[in-house]
């Protein structure tokens, strides 16, 4: 079936927003909750995770398609879809370090952590349960990341104000970002009348 | 003695989503009843107890700059393991965990476990870790998503138990009721810790 222009906004929208990957689907939350406690290293993670989901989408998505298919080995797809991403994030680690020092200064820590951030895992196989084409898969990919940026700097920018607050002691830390991460997704859902 | 520590430090002390805050994607997603909780705890505490036995067996041969490349390979091989085992068996819980059965790989607990136990001690000692963390994750699940099935549809393990006057409170079975009511178990957690160390 051919795409219309629309459809491949509609499928912009549901990715930032109604579906959006960190608040509606629960992927990647441990960097969600581990990298938001300030606003530079948000901007980092989300950086990164655009970056590496991106690449990792598309070319899990070839992998899939020109190997796996061919051979009839798709039952081994987790098993190559990690590799995948293991060593694609290796590989851009090293390459960032020779070429753009500046920028993999500033990712440092978090591109070895996003190997097993789920998001990355988890768009690439929805990439192939969808079904989707390569440019639904890059379209996809893409806007997913930049919805797991929105939130994750959103909710950096409250976290941020924890520190002028009094909060209640059993709330301190982890469980009052739970709480507050339960709002934002409060107000996403709010999206879901959008897109019927 | 050691081997009862190790198993029952994962049950309370290091309970592994709520002390370690590990792997909470999984807690968040299935939990919206009690057997999903339940079905999603088992085959990660299976993952985990042979990821750590093969990593503890190979801890010797694994040279250390690799390790953590090995460790995932090992991991992956075991979900894709359970993946096809739930396809034979459970078929509709398969599909009701969906993609997060195949995200059991990228589940932190798991290379967590295997880069800080299993790879320093003996075999013996790291199942017993392994199934006293799964264990814990297992029961955590169960429980969270057995207060989200009860409070949201009025029902545990798919049995009405509330009175039939009783209003479901639906927002508990959506994606925002995840966070909030982890949030609010964490604190109880936390206070409980708390008024006993106090």
């Amino acid at each position: 079936m051919e795409w219309a222009l629309s459809d491949y906004f509609i499928l912009v929208i549901l990715a930032v927003f109604v579906n959006n990957i960190l608040l509606a689907q629960f992927l990647g939350n441990c960097p969600f909750l581990g990298t938001s406690k300030n606003m530079d290293t948000a901007l980092g993670m989300a950086m990164s995770v655009t970056f590496v989901m991106v690449l990792a989408g598309t070319i899990s998505w070839m992998v899939h398609k020109f190997l796996l298919i061919p051979y009839e080995l798709e039952y081994l797809q987790t098993l190559t879809f990690i590799l995948v991403i293991a060593a694609l994030v290796q590989l851009v680690e090293m390459f960032l370090q020779k070429s753009v020092p500046t920028i993999y200064r500033s990712l440092g820590i978090f591109l070895p952590l996003i190997t097993t951030n789920c998001a990355v895992l988890g768009v690439a196989i929805i990439n192939i349960k969808e079904d989707y084409t390569f440019l639904q898969t890059l379209i996809f990919d893409f806007s997913s990341a930049v919805g797991f940026g929105i939130a994750l700097i959103l909710f950096a920018g409250l976290r941020e104000r924890f520190a002028l607050l009094k909060i209640p002691k059993p709330f301190d830390g982890t469980a009052i970002g739970l709480v507050t991460a339960g709002l934002i997704a409060l107000a996403f859902y709010g999206f879901k009348g959008m897109v019927g | 003695m050691r081997i009862v520590q190790e198993f029952t430090k994962g049950l309370w002390n290091e309970l592994p989503p709520f002390r370690l805050v590990l792997g909470l994607c999984p807690v968040l997603a299935v939990t919206t009843a009690a057997k999903n909780g339940l079905g999603m705890g088992l085959a990660t505490t299976f993952v985990l107890i042979c990821s750590n036995t093969l990593v503890s067996m190979m801890r010797n041969i694994i040279p250390s700059k690799v390790r953590i490349a090995a460790f995932i390979v090992i991991i992956a091989t075991f979900v894709v393991a359970v993946e096809l085992l739930m396809q034979a068996y459970v078929y509709s819980l398969y599909q009701q965990l969906g993609i997060f059965i195949p995200l059991i790989v990228v589940n932190c607990i798991i290379l967590g476990r295997a880069e800080a136990f299993a790879s320093k001690n003996s075999v013996m000692l790291s199942i017993a870790d392994g199934l006293g963390m799964g264990l814990g994750f297992t029961a955590s699940l169960t429980l969270l998503g057995g207060i989200r099935e009860l409070i949201g549809t009025g029902q545990l393990f798919g049995f009405s138990v509330m009175s039939a006057h009783y209003e479901p409170f639906a927002f508990m079975v959506k994606a925002p009721g995840a966070f909030i009511c982890l949030g609010i178990l964490l604190a109880v957690m936390n206070y409980i810790s708390m008024q006993s160390k106090a």
